[in-house]
């Protein structure tokens, strides 16, 4: 009897975990083990290049930070990370807005939503495209500025040192703002109209009922989708790749560019991969903060 | 125990039976399996999805099926590469399953082939990544197979070696002669298509002072530097010039390389080059071509059809390319191929050689020299040019004029070489590096570093 309850007890708790196998076991495969192939080969000397790649402990760690080319590359990813958050919230925000407004009829909001968030269905191939042909110097944003007479002449906009970082950023914001606007007015669809009427018999403004009602009510969203952003925004590649490689003279290196160069070019994989391991750490401490937050709101 | 318990547990075996299968197979390699156990329809299933793959049509010989990683296919007519595998297949009984894929994508899986041990029996290879995958051991030594096999390999128009040994033969040949926009240069009042630096500057001048285009361009985006490559070491080439010296670096102290940089300085602060150079991709540099805004290019004979088919009323020539002033010996001619490999994990070593016999056989070779618009890697190949375009035959005599060269071809992390030329020559044309010497001194220590 004790037997027999024993085992409908362990099956009890096993079961559960059989559930969950199909998924563990996918993880393990397609996540586990390659983030360990990673860590490991960040440990070693000429990994995969070496036949008998030696441990090195620390060394490449040492070496990755201690590579001014990497600090390039990390100063030019917060600011390409921070600026694009900051401009994805913002335009996202306005754009949802706008599409919540009830000043528009219904067929035009239907229309502005398919327009505002094309820029999301676009893969990145296609924006880098794009992008390149208008900001090429001859391309149409030049021919605006100077038909305009905002300049005598066009702006290298991918081509210069002091420029292509910020015309990258543009591109990113452009590519990514739908995601915000999207899910802010969703959002904004579920603040209950009760507020705003009472806030209005209140006497509060525009400008107050958006600090005091709309904000704090999207504060969940806009969290989630900061941290979301900072993650995706910290791993983008195509877009830089296909633009400007990085250059010039690495003017647009990310880490994302940074070790791809170090794997692809230079057939450094123990360097590549301890600069992924860098970047995987900062993901990480993102994603508790996320798991965290997201506790918080349960 | 209830039924529905019952069903619940049935459909979550079941379930997690299906998915680890599934893993299973998404898992396992696709190595060449020996002969009984390799049939033709088990092929496809071992190679990535994603890839473009073709499948040989000829029905399975003894049954061995070689994969055929290259960006060729996707270049040639279509089903023009995969005729000239059935023709294998027809005299071997060896498949080929070609998986074709552009240039960039093809790099990308080989190298990721080469460092898990994953690459496809036989691969296209590009002059510049061989080095580096012979030092890995990741392509097979073709010096040992070729006298295995008793091949005289005399016939072979050339051999990129490591250490001695050959491990790329290159297959067909792409020169990259000079194209000129003869619009441009009557529009101008430039008469003749100069053959000096010193006519070259002149002409450029006048391009600049009598037209909106501009005299010339060399693309310099660190995404593919071989901007250094083509449009600017092909001037140090063509004036019988080298990069480097008894195999290694040799820029300092190089007059040919030291007056090129001047010239491309020059023409930088004389605003003779296209805008944004920076930025520019080879692809980008051919379309200010074929729009009527370059009158100069250094561009492969491979654009040639592409340009006549998609701008057909441009009136452009081929011409060698100006010499530096005084030197009045052989040019040499920028080079790029498509070259050939094997897998250095290929279970099927001997039957990979006889494929590569195959594609280096006069007739074959002949053949698809002709389709890709190219020179033949076969010196006794004959290719039937007759069908092709007066200016192909043009560019085939100039070819014929110079001697082929690309010291990028072998040489190691050579992608990485350009792209350190690429950053330093960006720094000394904005005027950050103070002198040429500067500029090349801090190229040859990136050099030597990656050399040791």
């Amino acid at each position: 009897m004790n037997t027999a309850n024993q085992t409908a007890k362990i099956r009890k708790k096993i079961t559960p975990y059989m559930y969950l196998m199909p998924t563990i076991v996918l993880m393990v495969i397609l996540l586990v083990v390659p983030i360990c192939m990673v860590i490991k080969f960040s440990m070693l000397d000429e990994a995969i290049t070496s036949k008998a790649p030696s441990f090195v402990g620390i060394k490449n760690y040492v070496k990755v930070l201690t590579d001014k080319n990497f600090w390039n590359a990390a100063k030019n990813t917060m600011f390409f990370v921070l600026v694009s958050i900051v401009a994805h919230m913002v335009i996202g925000m306005v754009f949802a807005m706008v599409l919540n407004t009830r000043y528009l009829s219904s067929t035009t909001k239907g229309l502005c939503r398919v327009i505002f968030a094309l820029p999301w269905m676009f893969t990145a191939s296609v924006i880098a495209i794009l992008w390149r042909l208008m900001m090429n110097p001859s391309g149409i944003i030049n021919y605006l500025i100077v038909t305009l007479h905002l300049s005598p002449e066009g702006v290298d906009w991918l081509a210069s040192r002091s420029v292509a970082l910020i015309a990258v950023t543009i591109i990113n914001i452009w590519s990514g703002y739908p995601f915000y606007m999207i899910s802010m007015l969703a959002g904004l669809q579920g603040i209950s109209t009760d507020m705003y009427e009472a806030s209005a018999l209140d006497g509060a403004n525009g400008i107050r009922t958006f600090i005091h009602i709309t904000l704090p009510s999207l504060k969940p969203i806009l969290i989630s989708l900061i941290m979301l952003d900072f993650v995706w925004t910290l791993q983008q590649f195509a877009l830089i790749w296909m633009t400007t490689g990085g250059g010039p003279v690495g003017s647009t290196e990310t880490i994302a560019t940074y070790i791809y160069k170090q794997a692809f070019s230079k057939y450094k994989y123990s360097i590549a991969s301890t600069a992924a391991v860098l970047l995987l750490i900062i993901c990480i401490i993102i994603g508790i903060f996320y798991v965290r937050h997201q506790r918080s709101e349960e | 125990m209830k039924k529905t318990t019952l069903m619940k547990k049935l459909l979550a075996t079941t379930v997690a039976g299906i998915m680890v299968a599934s893993l299973t197979a998404c898992g396992s390699q696709a190595p060449a399996a020996p002969a009984a156990e390799a049939p033709k329809e088990e092929a496809p299933a071992a190679a990535p999805a994603a890839e473009a793959k073709e499948e040989a049509a000829a029905p399975a010989g003894d049954g061995v099926t070689l994969e055929f990683q290259q960006w060729w296919g996707v270049e040639m007519p279509d089903g023009a590469l995969q005729e000239i595998v059935d023709g294998f297949t027809a005299q071997t009984g060896i498949n080929i399953s070609l998986l074709s894929n552009p240039y960039a994508d093809t790099k990308t899986q080989i190298a990721a082939g080469a460092s898990t041990g994953t690459m496809a029996d036989v691969v296209g290879l590009d002059g510049s990544w061989v080095y580096d995958f012979a030092k890995q051991g990741a392509i097979s030594n073709l010096s040992e197979l070729m006298k295995a096999d008793g091949y005289d390999d005399s016939q072979l128009s050339d051999q990129i070696k490591y250490n001695g040994d050959t491990y790329m033969i290159p297959v067909v040949n792409f020169a990259y002669p000079l194209y000129v926009n003869l619009d441009i240069l009557e529009q101008a009042g430039v008469e003749k298509v100069p053959e000096t630096w010193t006519e070259f500057l002149a002409a450029c001048d006048k391009i600049k002072a009598n037209t909106d285009a501009a005299a010339y361009c060399i693309p310099l985006n660190t995404e593919a530097p071989n901007g250094i490559q083509n449009q600017f070491m092909s001037w140090v080439w063509a004036s019988g010039g080298n990069m480097l010296k008894d195999g290694k670096p040799g820029l300092t102290g190089n007059d040919t390389v030291t007056k090129t940089v001047e010239l491309f300085k020059t023409m930088y602060d004389k605003k003779y080059l296209t805008d944004g150079v920076y930025a520019l991709q080879e692809q980008d540099m051919v379309n200010e071509f074929e729009n009527g805004r370059l009158a100069f290019m250094i561009d492969g004979v491979s654009h040639l059809t592409t340009i006549t088919n998609e701008s057909p009323d441009l009136k452009f020539t081929v011409a060698p390319q100006p010499k530096a002033d005084g030197y009045t010996g052989k040019s040499g001619m920028d080079v790029a191929c498509w070259g050939i490999g094997i897998s250095g994990n290929s279970e099927h070593q001997a039957e990979c050689m006889q494929f590569v016999e195959y594609m280096m056989s006069p007739e074959v070779n002949a053949k698809l020299a002709q389709i890709a618009n190219a020179f033949p890697g076969n010196i006794n190949a004959n290719p039937d040019y007759s069908s092709n375009s007066e200016l192909f035959l043009k560019a085939f005599d100039l070819w014929n004029t110079c001697y082929a060269i690309n010291e990028f071809t072998g040489a190691p992390t050579s992608e990485d070489l350009m792209r350190s030329f690429n950053e330093e020559l960006i720094l000394y044309l904005d005027g950050d590096t103070a002198t040429t010497d500067d500029m090349l001194a801090n190229i040859q220590a990136a050099w030597e570093e990656a050399y040791n």
